[in-house]
């Protein structure tokens, strides 16, 4: 079964009598384990269909089943604790909080939503900055990092409480472009060490030639693409 | 919640220059309620106990329809011998009456041979009105300060009479008073000493001997005024006045109604007005604590809000469920009241602490009177301010905390 699956979704958006389409009768299925972009200029509907998969959005059409689930009919508390459990976001701004060191940033999910005991967090989270490389920054704060580090930082974020999924919302888009290739790189070595399904969005050329499925959005439709692996529907 | 207070601690000192100074303002208002708590306190008791104890006592009980006349000092209301042999045996048996003085007052003429006035006169058992006004000795210019220097053919001057006519300690005076059945006699007596004022009734009466007292109005058998009573414990007042209530309501007079009335300092002394009066600023000064904790807690909650939308956005997108980032908040604005509260506390206590080493000089009354106190505070008034703080700080966090848990996460992290 495959770990996302969109079904005839459409995003419509209504600024006074207005209605912007942003995403329009979209249908993809990802499989897990699979490290996937979401491919598109600005203004596609990347974003959308990343918080549509994040459980952050509800379609205003068609069905969105993250892990089997109809994430649209959660309502906000089991909406949170379904991202708790199931999800791990990276965002393009990094959004580590600024007070906490790196190595409480990344055991926040452990300590605050998973309510894990200390015992069983230090562990974890040694083995994901260890796993990233930032081993030797946990002590330091996000403000004493370079843009890589903090999004080396977020990646450990998203992935230390094993998540059967992580999505990453334009992760290089504050890169340079050696440092993106790294991040990438970095996120890929994760999945095959975690076997963590990625989705994400980028319109940068040299990131998504690591990916192994694209989906091409443009003006919030899934356009034909030639697929490295899995599946792309356009009805 | 060790864990979320530990985050809000963490984000109060993100903010370090906003969080001091609203933490100050608040630490400020706990101080001056702390502080005026401690003076108006001690003020209240140093007065109410210089009252009590040189003039009205903690009780006083009359013969019923006395007090509804008491400005005229009639002597035809007061207590016949028989019924005050019976309260005095209920006296001697109430639990928690330390002591009771008899007293007979009565309006005279005050003559020095030259000048007359008039006078309001207490007639007194000097060894028992010293139990029942304990501090009426030290309010007497005199040679002895141990005992009130009041022999039978003396009397006690009050001090503005003293003044006014030019009398002094060992002059003579002549007293004339008209008995209830309005006969005049007179009768000489020694000035013994001369009674300081204190502000309200009775704060300016001339004292003589009670028997002397009898004889003067030519009373075949004492009758009495009132009975001042001292109690034990000045906190149990009430409890022993409806004691004493109770057991006295079985005498009855010959229309069959009770035969007497008692009542407590708080209901004979205008002072007792002043007492209220400063419990009302009491109050209001905690309103306006609330109100500055209230207004400043809210501020710096919104701005914190308001400033951290995109980190809101973040940590609902990760998991944080709503009730937790609501609890996030909520444990703010607690912190920042807790450390605030116990700054202000300690620093009003030890502003207290110098005050009561140093002593404070309050003038109350006339200019003689300069009362110096030493002020102090229950431990209940300093953690009552401590806990309005608390739930004040609570109360204010919630509406901002309540915005931030509604936020939409995908709107949040949208936020620039």
């Amino acid at each position: 079964m495959d770990l996302v699956v969109l079904d005839s979704v459409s995003k419509i958006y209504k600024s006074g009598e207005t209605e912007i389409r942003a995403l329009s009768d979209v249908n993809l299925n990802i499989s897990r384990g699979l490290f996937t972009a979401l491919v598109g200029p600005s203004g596609s509907g990347k974003s959308t269909a990343l918080n549509l998969i994040g459980c952050l959005d509800r379609p205003s059409e068609g069905t969105v089943l993250v892990a089997g689930e109809d994430v649209a009919k959660l309502d906000r508390k089991t909406s949170a604790a379904f991202r708790g459990k199931h999800l791990g976001f990276v965002f393009q701004d990094f959004n580590l909080l600024p007070v906490l060191t790196v190595a409480e940033n990344v055991e926040y999910p452990l300590m605050m939503i998973r309510n894990m005991p200390k015992n069983s967090r230090t562990p974890a989270v040694s083995k994901v900055l260890e796993a990233v490389g930032m081993a030797d920054q946990a002590q330091k704060y996000p403000s004493q990092l370079s843009g890589g580090q903090k999004q080396r930082v977020a990646i450990a974020r998203a992935l230390v409480g094993n998540p059967e999924l992580v999505l990453a919302d334009e992760p290089t888009a504050n890169l340079d472009g050696e440092t993106a290739r790294k991040v990438v790189s970095i996120m890929k070595s994760m999945r095959d060490e975690f076997g963590t399904t990625f989705v994400f969005s980028t319109h940068d050329p040299r990131v998504m030639d690591q990916a192994e499925v694209l989906f091409h959005l443009e003006d919030g439709k899934l356009v034909p693409a030639e697929p490295a692996g899995g599946e792309v529907r356009n009805d | 919640m060790i864990k979320i207070t530990q985050l809000a601690i963490k984000n109060l000192l993100r903010y370090k220059r906003r969080s001091l100074l609203t933490g100050l303002l608040i630490a400020v208002g706990v101080v001056s309620v702390v502080v005026f708590v401690g003076l108006s306190d001690s003020f209240k008791r140093a007065v109410v106990g210089q009252i009590t104890d040189s003039v009205f006592s903690h009780l006083q009980v009359h013969r019923k329809g006395y007090m509804a006349s008491i400005d005229n000092l009639p002597l035809d209301r007061m207590m016949q011998p028989a019924a005050y042999r019976k309260l005095e045996s209920i006296l001697k048996e109430t639990p928690g009456v330390q002591g009771f003085s008899p007293r007979i007052k009565f309006g005279a003429m005050l003559s020095d041979y030259a000048q007359t006035t008039n006078i309001r006169l207490n007639g007194i058992d000097p060894a028992k009105e010293d139990i029942a006004a304990p501090l009426l000795k030290t309010r007497i210019k005199s040679n002895e300060t141990d005992r009130i220097p009041l022999k039978k053919g003396q009397m006690l001057l009050p001090e503005v009479l003293s003044i006014g006519m030019g009398l002094k300690t060992g002059d003579t005076v002549v007293l004339v008073a008209n008995n209830k059945d309005g006969s005049v006699n007179g009768m000489t007596f020694e000035v013994a000493g001369i009674v300081e004022s204190l502000m309200g009734p009775g704060g300016r009466d001339g004292y003589l001997h009670i028997e002397d007292a009898a004889a003067l109005l030519r009373m075949e058998q004492m009758e009495i005024s009132e009975a001042a009573i001292r109690v034990t414990d000045f906190d149990r007042i009430e409890e022993i006045e409806a004691a004493l209530r109770n057991a006295l309501e079985p005498i009855v007079n010959q229309q069959g109604k009770p035969a007497f009335e008692v009542h407590t300092w708080s209901q004979l002394s205008p002072f007792y007005n002043v007492v209220r009066m400063i419990d009302l600023m009491t109050l209001g000064i905690k309103v306006i604590l609330i109100a500055v904790v209230l207004i400043s807690v809210l501020n710096v909650m919104m701005m914190s809000v308001y400033e951290r939308v995109r980190e809101i956005g973040t940590l609902a997108a990760m998991g944080t469920s709503p009730g937790r980032i609501m609890g996030l908040f909520v444990a703010e604005g607690f912190s920042l009241g807790l450390a605030s509260s116990i700054a202000g506390a300690a620093l009003g206590l030890l502003v207290l602490l110098v005050l009561n080493m140093t002593g404070v000089d309050v003038a109350f009354g006339t200019r003689n009177q300069i009362f110096s106190i030493s002020p102090r505070i229950a431990p209940w008034d300093v953690v009552s301010a401590c806990v309005i703080v608390l739930l004040v700080s609570v109360l204010a966090s919630l509406q901002p905390a309540a915005k931030a848990a509604k936020l939409e996460p995908v709107e949040a992290l949208r936020h620039v």
